[in-house]
């Protein structure tokens, strides 16, 4: 007796639901249709619109009415409503048209991609190593321990590495933002398919699909918003690192479960092939287990050969015009785009990569009061006479930046050993350099005692023959081989050695 | 234990394997993000996936495909380069369609990528680093832009004089290498009803 009246107190209360249901949304879609009527009474395209829309959710809703009313149960309504496509063009597989589509051009895309990408990361793991963060001073991104397993003590030489590596991560990286835009093309039908998913499996890798997507675009619009000065992103170091963490974690994943299938995918049809097949001949590819290719193509208005030479084209204009910004000399006058391209080339001048006036840098704090005050065992305080007094050495080193430009100069100055010395230290192990700014993240870099004891690492006074100018760090700035351009600090005036007397 | 994985497959869909992979993908982005939580970003950082994501898939992408909708649209039939079988080879114009797309879509990729610097967005930014004006970078892209399209033009002019020279002599020469019998179920209107049948399977 007790489940019968269960079962009908449960009948019951569904009978209430469907009920309220169906009182309330015909009366809601109403209400919705009106206001929205009336707040576009001016315009008439937008109000023939929005009848559509109100009259397509108006015909769905009847038909979840409809199903919920035959089977009379809330997993039937759930089902009525995930058997229907939303209203609206987008979940309809037949607008998909393009004849391009197809599981050949995805996965040819994708190699390209699965070649250039980890290499976009691991010169951006390997300029994070630069940095040095294990120094106490030095980490940007404090936190997660165990995803720096991999940093090391970063080499003074050989002194291009830096540079080579830098200019690798953003040229390769902006040369892979096409074919990235054509790998989402080529399966962006997908993000539309119905129902959103077919079990816990699809579920899962759905939302996996986030870490993949969500951090290939915003490791591409931090870096490139980034090199262009443009900071409306959050901490770019925090965001950067993390960012490229997680988009990691879904190109691994990615790849182990889509292997296979790109495997299949590249043998259906031969590349030599399609490079010869004009737009006369092409023709669009076999349907695929994955339901790439669209259901009823359009006649082709691009070969696949075509399209690919539009994808290889755009990849070497972005390079071709940012690249010489980080090889320097004649080529420095193509680079149209790079930040430090062109414009440096015209100027004439060594780049840099922040202005004495953007650190409020005034005379007072550069001219006859400027005092070097060195620490160590001892503590010494010098003028820039006496420092230039110092035995002076040239060297030439490039000036690299994270931001991916680079330029070599001739600097000349003191070696950091020599004023290790100088504060008792004859073995540093560690050198604190800070800088006149009072604000900023780089006002102050650590350095390994393999950096200090490097006799390439200088205290510059001089550049390219001339005092150094004010922007390049007047009166005196550190110049490190292959260290990141923020860890040679401008506007020196104080450095702390630690180490044995 | 084969059961057990029978039962798993049948329950979640996939190999039990599939399942370990997606977990330590979790598991490590999440390990990076509590890194962020700690720097107190998360809120931003994960705003800006979001803006990433939606900015790609429901604004860039539904406009660049609009745009060249609307260029097709606004072009005659043939143009788009569609293969017009019958009257192909007594229409030997070269489609004008991929001389637009091309320029037009490389223009507007630069200025995807640096619009803070040609639109002077971040140019006291770029000021106080480099000590550089960004004022030159609209005019470069407009250069970039204008020779791009000029160079695309001059390739379809010599297309031009290409397939008059060769439609000229035998008025019905038909396109080397091609079968018209293999173009004419395009032609066919609709595309779809001449295709072989698919079964949508996804």
């Amino acid at each position: 007796m007790d489940g019968n009246a269960g079962r009908r107190r449960r009948v019951g209360l569904r009978r209430k639901a469907a009920r309220v249901l169906r009182a309330v949304a015909p009366r809601a879609v109403t209400l919705i249709a009106v206001v929205a009527r009336a707040a576009a009474a001016a315009e008439p395209a937008v109000v023939a619109a929005l009848g559509r829309a109100a009259h397509a959710a108006r015909r769905a809703m009847t038909a979840v009415r409809g199903a919920a009313a035959r089977r009379g149960n809330p997993a039937a309504l759930l089902r009525a409503v995930v058997s229907r496509p939303p209203p609206g063009p987008l979940f309809k597989p037949g607008l998909w048209r393009s004849p391009l589509r197809g599981q050949w051009l995805t996965s040819l895309l994708g190699l390209v991609l699965l070649c250039g990408l980890p290499i976009v990361a691991v010169t951006g793991l390997l300029s994070y190593a630069a940095y040095d963060p294990r120094l106490p001073g030095n980490d940007e991104t404090p936190g997660a321990p165990l995803l720096k397993f991999f940093l090391f003590s970063w080499p003074t030489h050989p002194t291009w590495l830096y540079r080579v590596d830098q200019a690798i991560h953003i040229t390769l990286g902006l040369a892979l933002l096409p074919v990235v835009l054509a790998k989402l093309w080529s399966v962006l039908p997908k993000l539309f398919s119905w129902p959103p998913a077919r079990s816990p499996a699809h579920a899962l890798e759905r939302l996996s699909l986030v870490m993949i997507v969500g951090g290939v675009l915003f490791e591409g619009v931090t870096g490139i918003l980034n090199i262009q000065n443009f900071y409306i992103v959050p901490s770019f170091y925090t965001a950067h690192l993390y960012g490229g963490w997680v988009f990691l974690a879904g190109l691994i994943t990615h790849v182990i479960l889509k292997f296979p299938r790109m495997r299949a995918g590249l043998r259906s049809r031969s590349l030599r092939r399609e490079l010869r097949t004009p737009l006369a001949r092409t023709r669009p590819e076999d349907p695929d287990p994955a339901g790439l290719r669209a259901p009823a193509p359009a006649a082709p208005t691009l070969s696949r050969r075509g399209l690919l030479a539009a994808v290889g084209g755009a990849s070497l204009m972005l390079a071709g015009l940012e690249v010489g910004q980080s090889i320097g000399g004649w080529t420095r006058w193509t680079a149209l785009f790079g930040p430090r391209g062109l414009s440096v080339a015209q100027s004439g001048t060594l780049p840099v990569n922040r202005t004495a006036a953007s650190i409020g840098l005034n005379d007072a704090d550069v001219g006859e009061a400027y005092r070097l005050t060195l620490t160590g065992a001892r503590t010494v305080t010098l003028t820039r006479e006496q420092v230039l007094a110092l035995p002076q050495h040239s060297v030439v080193l490039p000036i690299a930046c994270v931001e991916g430009w680079s330029a070599a100069a001739s600097w000349t100055g003191v070696r950091l050993a020599d004023l290790a010395q100088l504060a008792g230290i004859s073995r540093p192990t560690l050198a604190r350099v800070e800088s006149i700014e009072s604000v900023g993240s780089f006002r102050r870099a650590d350095l390994a005692g393999a950096q200090v004891s490097d006799p390439r690492s200088l205290l510059a006074l001089r550049v390219n023959g001339a005092d150094l100018s004010r922007d390049h760090g007047y009166p005196a700035r550190t110049i490190i081989p292959n260290a990141p351009g923020v860890h040679n600090t401008k506007w020196v005036n104080k450095i702390t050695f630690m180490g044995a007397a | 234990m084969t059961e057990v994985i029978g039962r798993i497959r049948r329950w979640y869909g996939a190999h039990p394997l599939h399942l370990l992979a997606l977990l330590a993908a979790f598991a490590l982005a999440g390990y990076a993000a509590r890194a962020v939580v700690a720097a107190g970003q998360w809120k931003l950082v994960a705003l800006w996936f979001l803006v990433a994501i939606v900015g790609h898939d429901l604004l860039l992408f539904p406009l660049y495909s609009l745009a060249d909708l609307s260029l097709r649209r606004l072009l005659p039939r043939h143009a788009e380069g569609a293969p017009a079988a019958p009257n192909s080879a007594a229409n030997p114009q070269p489609p004008v369609i991929n001389h637009l797309r091309v320029p037009a879509g490389f223009s507007l990729l630069l200025l995807l990528v640096w619009f803070p610097l040609i639109l002077r967005i971040s140019s006291s930014h770029y000021r106080q680093a480099s000590g550089l004006s960004a004022a030159p970078y609209l005019w470069r892209w407009l250069a970039v832009t204008g020779v791009m399209f000029l160079a695309s033009a001059i390739s379809y002019a010599l297309r031009l004089r290409h397939a008059a020279v060769k439609g000229r002599p035998p008025a019905d020469r038909r396109p080397e290498g091609d079968p018209s019998s293999s173009m004419a179920p395009d032609a066919a209107k609709g595309g779809s009803t001449s295709k072989p049948t698919i079964t949508r399977d996804t």
